[in-house]
């Protein structure tokens, strides 16, 4: 190979590698925070709702699972405009992050609730707990502490695809490289660099959450 | 000016669809070999072999896919070689798809009880011999569920090698709505195709797993 890789290069484009750095980021724990929301309350509303709205969660988790995430993206930032609901890049990529992790986290969320003994459930009631403080005290955290791993998994599964909200021209860490490589045709250098931080970002995630999970589910 | 029906979009996607279903089937078979192979080095309790495997699937796993199409597609460049997308688009989707494949297939073949390794050795098995007639056709009953469930990540997967420039089912969505400025219509479409390509799979994979359950 006669190519000599350049890194040098990139240097002067630090600041735009950071934003985007940061875009990514601040995206993974938003859409975190918000999906696994959304991800609480349709595994609670197909487990414990009526059955009408089971079934609209059911096709919502089904939609999402079985269509890839640029579609998704796409149809958000192009296709509802059609319809009048026009959205900014920087909008429709978080919403359609918040959609994507939403469908996933239901259906994690809703095994950890099914494995909970139905035992526990009557025991809670009969202790004259509301329904809430079962759901709340009795059911969710017995399942989260289950399905913990699973979740954050899927959580870096997640920001790891969120490289494709670039296409859709959000800020992000892939958009910074496409922008650098425009400008520079060091292609191969700067998509290793953010490979990298990529990888960097994916292991940060996984130990970060691995201690936030010690902290939050202290044994007892 | 040239006027899309509906019926004209419909079958231009479906064509399209042909090559997702093409590059899926690649990257799910040239990978399923990669990884069987991966798997023997990540078993094989070599030292060397098993770094080799780590490594690679922390890459595979811990990058987004969207960079490994990149990577190939601009770093074989570099070697004076012309790139087609589809070269590209084939070889990352099928070092992706191997990577996820050998780790799934390495919990099935660690759910093997300990004493069916000690067993087999006692009987003079090679390393080579134990895999091949006793782990793995009991890994493999375990396997299908997950591995029928990852072929539908395969072919989500393939809807990147858009951005490339491969022509696929998104590609030509995204062609198509260029063309006729109706993409409330083409997204929903293709979304549409995508999930008939994929929820029986899906469903496929929930069966079978619901089964191996009774079974236990």
């Amino acid at each position: 190979m006669s190519y000599k890789l350049q890194f040098a290069e990139l240097l002067p484009y630090w600041n735009v590698l950071l934003y985007g750095l940061v875009f990514t980021i601040v995206l993974t724990i938003v859409s975190t925070v918000a999906g696994v929301a959304v991800g609480t309350a349709g595994a609670a509303a197909r487990t414990f709702g009526p059955a009408w709205l089971g079934r609209i969660v059911a096709v919502y988790v089904e939609l999402i699972r079985n269509t890839p995430f640029i579609v998704q993206l796409f149809f958000i930032f192009f296709g509802l405009p059609a319809l009048g609901l026009k959205l900014s890049e920087t909008t429709a990529a978080f919403l359609a992050m918040v959609i994507n992790l939403g469908a996933y986290s239901t259906e994690i969320i809703r095994a950890g609730i099914e494995a909970v003994p139905k035992g526990h459930i009557e025991a809670g009631l009969s202790l004259a707990m509301t329904k809430w403080e079962v759901l709340r005290h009795v059911v969710l955290n017995q399942a989260f502490r289950k399905i913990y791993p699973a979740l954050s998994s899927q959580i870096i599964i997640v920001m790891l695809g969120s490289a494709v909200v670039s296409q859709i021209s959000a800020e992000d860490l892939t958009y910074a490289a496409n922008f650098i490589a425009s400008r520079n045709f060091r292609n191969f250098e700067v998509y290793l660099l953010v490979a990298v931080a990529y990888l960097v970002l994916a292991m940060l995630t996984r130990s970060a959450l691995r201690a936030l999970g010690r902290v939050i589910f202290k044994a007892r | 000016m040239l006027q899309f029906s509906f019926w004209d979009i419909l079958s231009n996607l479906l064509v399209a669809t042909q090559w997702t279903i093409v590059l899926s089937l690649i990257a799910f078979f040239c990978g399923g070999i990669v990884g069987l192979i991966l798997l023997f080095m990540r078993t094989s309790r070599i030292a060397p072999l098993e770094w080799f495997t780590r490594i690679y699937i922390e890459f595979f796993q811990g990058t987004p896919l969207l960079m490994q199409l990149f990577l190939f597609f601009f770093g074989i460049a570099l070697f004076g070689v012309e790139v087609s997308p589809w070269a590209a688009a084939t070889l990352a989707l099928t070092f992706w798809t191997s990577a996820f494949l050998t780790e799934i297939w390495r919990g099935c073949v660690e759910s093997i009880p300990k004493g069916q390794w000690e067993a087999s050795s006692s009987l003079a098995l090679s390393y080579i011999e134990q895999m091949r007639y006793v782990i793995l056709p009991q890994a493999s009953r375990i396997a299908v569920a997950p591995t029928v469930g990852f072929s539908v990540q395969v072919i989500k997967g393939t809807a990147l090698a858009s951005i490339i420039g491969f022509v696929e089912l998104t590609k030509a969505g995204t062609m198509l709505n260029n063309a006729t400025f109706r993409p409330f219509l083409v997204y929903s479409l293709v979304a549409l195709i995508y999930f008939c390509l994929c929820f029986p799979l899906s469903w496929w994979a929930k069966k079978i797993e619901g089964r191996l359950n009774v079974a236990r």
